[in-house]
């Protein structure tokens, strides 16, 4: 591909001689939209984790935007342009909404101890930018102000899954992981999560790529999608292309995972 | 030992009020909390005035309660803002106490000179030991941390130039544009200005961007590098400026003094600062201070009890940790 702003290359990672990925090829294109899926333990979020620096894989290459992704460490790879959500909610306890998103920002300002102990004129500057470009995330994933104060976790879920896109907007990424943003989401919120990827990648130019369960919802949102099974990329295509391909019913099937499959 | 605040408690409707732990929602109009910080000055300052207070007992207790609290300022930004466990926490009070010894006795420095030197070999010896245990789990920096205490007593009490185990004595005491500081009253406000710095300097750590920073590694590690925080580079600020209240806190105290000597930094130092910062509720200022507080006046309090007044201190200790695990302050606001 091209204008692929993501790519791995032959990326294979094991754990005491279980493989988890083999010889995995995968990109994704800058503005894109696209989705990762496969059985439970197919290592989607492995795949993740490779990328965010969290796992380290034997062999491979992972390229972000011209520069190479597996010698650094996660909060290195955020600094590239890589932002991601967890698979369980990972929002800081006892902090309030606004600061878990101002976290976000950490990597993209500098004020130091000094600053801050003399409220420097730029520290000062900087806090009031940290907040503003907080608000915006906020403002963007559609949380209301009323709820900006309150404690994180005392959140409705649909609402602390939405501050966490938050503050994954906040580091100002290129490209976003979304690791099963579905999760748990009533019919309604699904909806909204299909409205705000859209918003995201129209308004903001981030690409996006999710690992999801939901095929309905990747059906409907995806440009391309990429199906794993055991660490295997089996197939990669338009969501046309991939409800078609018998490699990929057969992997369905061949896992428990039946109804899936019947929905492609 | 848990390094986490505590169970998590009632869910409350408004996040974390800050470092200030609740004092903000009683104190909630800037009129109140100025009339509410005049009137405690006034009290501070006023006290050594008062005949009954005036005596050089109680001024001299004062002063030791109002040094534990710069140390369990500076020991809560390590523990109570960042999370991590620092058993050793005297080495640093002994770096700055020997620094400015060695500096202003031998070599003849004045102590202006030298606490500069002091604060800068504390942050030396911050980064050294830091730099390498802050990379791992903080389970290994108790332990390091609890070693360096010991290596810095014991090194203390075996070199000639520390004075071995007799100590250092004769400490100039410092002049300050022409005021000598020497009585207990000069030093009681000495300190109470230098706590006021401490709290001032603590207070707006916790509410910037680096004092975010410790929350967001002390709440979760891996979500806080997923933001792109350097945990190590944010765990060593702490640590590092943990070490520079110390070293401070140990220059003056050495010429308040004007003799120090190894005893004065021991282990059971290290763990009574802790108490200080854990006893009153880690990460919150006003719970620090009354920590200090009580680690210090406690003791004196049951002075009647004789040597029965260390057991029954103990006791009450457990009573507080075991029925407030989580400190003393924040008295619960609703």
């Amino acid at each position: 591909m091209a204008d692929a702003l993501l790519t791995l290359r032959a990326v294979t990672l094991g754990f005491a001689g279980n493989t988890v990925l083999q010889s995995v090829n995968f990109d994704v294109a800058a503005g894109s939209i696209s989705s990762l899926i496969g059985p439970n333990g197919a290592g989607k979020t492995s795949l993740f984790n490779c990328i965010t620096g969290f796992y380290k894989p034997q062999q491979g290459r992972i390229d972000f935007a011209g520069t190479p992704l597996v010698p650094l460490k996660p909060f290195q790879v955020t600094r590239t342009g890589i932002a991601r959500t967890f698979q369980n909610l990972r929002l800081f306890r006892q902090m309030s909404v606004l600061e878990n998103v101002m976290s976000g920002q950490h990597c993209r300002t500098k004020a130091g101890a000094i600053g801050a102990i003399l409220h420097l004129p730029s520290q000062q500057r900087e806090e009031r930018e940290i907040r503003d470009r907080a608000a915006a995330c906020l403002r963007l994933v559609g949380i209301a102000e009323e709820e900006w104060q309150r404690e994180a976790t005392t959140l409705a879920y649909g609402h602390q899954r939405r501050v966490e896109i938050a503050r994954a907007l906040a580091t100002e990424p290129k490209l976003l992981l979304l690791d099963e943003p579905a999760a748990g989401l009533t019919k309604g919120e699904k909806q909204e999560l299909i409205a705000l990827i859209a918003r995201i990648r129209d308004e903001r130019k981030i690409a996006v790529l999710l690992i999801e369960h939901d095929t309905g919802l990747v059906m409907t949102i995806s440009e391309r999608v990429s199906v794993l099974d055991h660490g295997l990329m089996i197939a990669e295509g338009t969501p046309k292309e991939i409800q078609s391909n018998p490699r990929v019913i057969e992997a369905y099937l061949g896992a428990e995972d039946a109804e899936a499959a019947l929905a492609l | 030992m848990a390094l986490e605040p505590g169970s998590p408690g009632p869910q409350s409707v408004v996040a974390r009020p800050s470092a200030w732990g609740g004092l903000t929602a009683i104190l909630d109009t800037p009129a109140k909390r100025s009339t509410a910080i005049v009137v405690l000055l006034a009290v501070m300052i006023a006290i050594p005035l008062l005949p009954l207070a005036s005596t050089p007992y109680v001024t001299t207790i004062l002063i030791n309660a109002l040094l534990y609290t710069i140390l369990a300022l500076g020991l809560n930004i390590v523990v109570g803002y960042a999370g991590l466990l620092d058993l050793g926490y005297a080495a640093f009070f002994a770096v700055g106490a020997y620094t400015v010894g060695i500096l202003t006795t031998t070599f003849g420095w004045t102590f202006w000179e030298a606490i500069p030197v002091a604060v800068l070999a504390a942050m030396l010896a911050g980064l050294i030991i830091g730099g390498p245990t802050l990379r791992l789990r903080s389970d290994y920096l108790a332990i390091v941390t609890l070693g360096f205490g010991e290596i810095v007593r014991i090194t203390a009490r075996n070199l000639q130039i520390t004075g071995a185990a007799s100590g250092i004595f004769g400490i100039e005491q410092p002049w300050l544009f022409g005021w000598h500081i020497h009585t207990q009253t000069d030093f009681y406000y000495v300190f109470l200005g230098l706590v006021i710095v401490g709290i001032l300097v603590s207070a707006r750590l916790a509410s910037s961007r680096l004092g975010r920073a410790w929350l967001y590694v002390r709440h979760d590690e891996d979500a806080a590098e997923a933001m792109g925080i350097n945990r190590t580079r944010v765990k060593l600020a702490a640590y590092v400026i943990g070490a520079i209240y110390g070293a401070i806190g140990g220059a003056f105290f050495a010429v308040n003094f004007t003799a120090i000597s190894p005893q004065s930094f021991s282990f059971q130092q290290s763990t009574l600062f802790l108490m200080a910062v854990i006893l009153g509720g880690m990460g919150k200022i006003p719970g620090v201070i009354l920590g200090a507080f009580i680690v210090v006046l406690g003791p004196e309090l049951l002075r009647d009890l004789g040597s029965f007044r260390y057991l029954v201190f103990a006791v009450g200790l457990l009573l507080i940790m075991l029925f407030r695990p989580s400190g003393i302050w924040p008295v619960r606001s609703r």
